[in-house]
């Protein structure tokens, strides 16, 4: 089915990325209480691009591997909190719910395109 | 995939549910009395940590990035001393020491807790809903 392979574009990809976000900010929320907890998100465009971290290029072999930064894990970043609390906690409640509402809504959007394209391959199938 | 999202929420649910019956523990012993400031009653309070590594959990669990009860301490203001010379833990002096339990802090924390179970609730249902809609999609 080499057709049907790339049939769905870049949605496939995006609904991975919108559900990993979900889940992220769920485990913000989850965390809310937890001392020194850092709260993180995606870096969307990053991601859905496969594009790497910043690297830094070695131009003799004296320069040293760079690991990738530690803030960047696999596209992931600290927020920065608007009010920092005092037990090196940074989720703040309102910040997460109104991103968790977002990350739901992006995900519905992403399904909704998933569907169209579902309904035009079935069409294209039928030859109605 | 979607199923880590209630594994997580889940994780949190257990822990507020941790945090709110210490609560409920810690005003319920408001008047508990003791003969010395050892054997008083100390308010509890949960300490949480972050589920970040798939070590925290069992092996295969779905719950990294969630939350658990890392440990429960007690809070370290002094306990009143007060003159009850009637009650049976008076010491010679006719002294007993109260719990160190302040009602206001624990109505507070009552109150931070049912927020965060609230929200976390919120976030099962959400993610409930968006699977549902996941399954419809072949519908189309």
């Amino acid at each position: 089915m080499k057709i049907l392979d790339n049939a769905f574009g870049i949605h496939e990809r995006a609904l991975a990325v919108r559900n990993r976000r979900v889940e992220l900010i769920s485990q913000n929320i989850a965390n809310a209480d937890t001392p020194n907890y850092k709260a993180r998100d995606i870096d969307f465009k990053k991601l859905i691009a496969g594009a790497e971290g910043v690297k830094i290029k070695a131009t003799t072999d004296k320069h040293y591997e760079v690991a990738k930064l530690e803030n960047e894990i696999d596209g992931l970043k600290f927020r920065i909190p608007f009010n920092a609390s005092t037990d090196g906690n940074t989720v703040e409640m309102a910040v997460e719910q109104a991103q968790f509402g977002k990350a739901t809504a992006d995900y519905q959007a992403t399904l909704m395109f998933l569907e169209s394209r579902i309904s035009g391959i079935r069409k294209a199938l039928r030859g109605e | 995939m979607i199923d880590n999202i209630f594994g997580i929420a889940g994780t949190a649910l257990n822990a507020q549910l941790t945090r709110m019956n210490l609560t409920a523990s810690n005003l319920a012993n408001q008047n508990t009395t003791a003969t010395t400031e050892g054997e008083a009653f100390k308010a509890k309070r949960t300490v949480f940590k972050a589920l970040l590594s798939q070590r925290d959990t069992h092996p295969g669990a779905a719950h990294v990035g969630g939350v658990r009860v890392d440990k429960i301490v007690d809070v370290q203001t002094p306990n009143p001393r007060v003159y009850e010379p009637g009650s049976p833990h008076a010491d010679k002096d006719g002294y007993v020491y109260m719990s160190n339990v302040n009602e206001v802090t624990e109505m507070v924390e009552m109150m931070a807790a049912a927020r965060t179970y609230q929200n976390n609730v919120e976030v099962v249902n959400t993610a409930k809903a968006l699977m549902m809609k996941t399954l419809e999609v072949t519908k189309a």
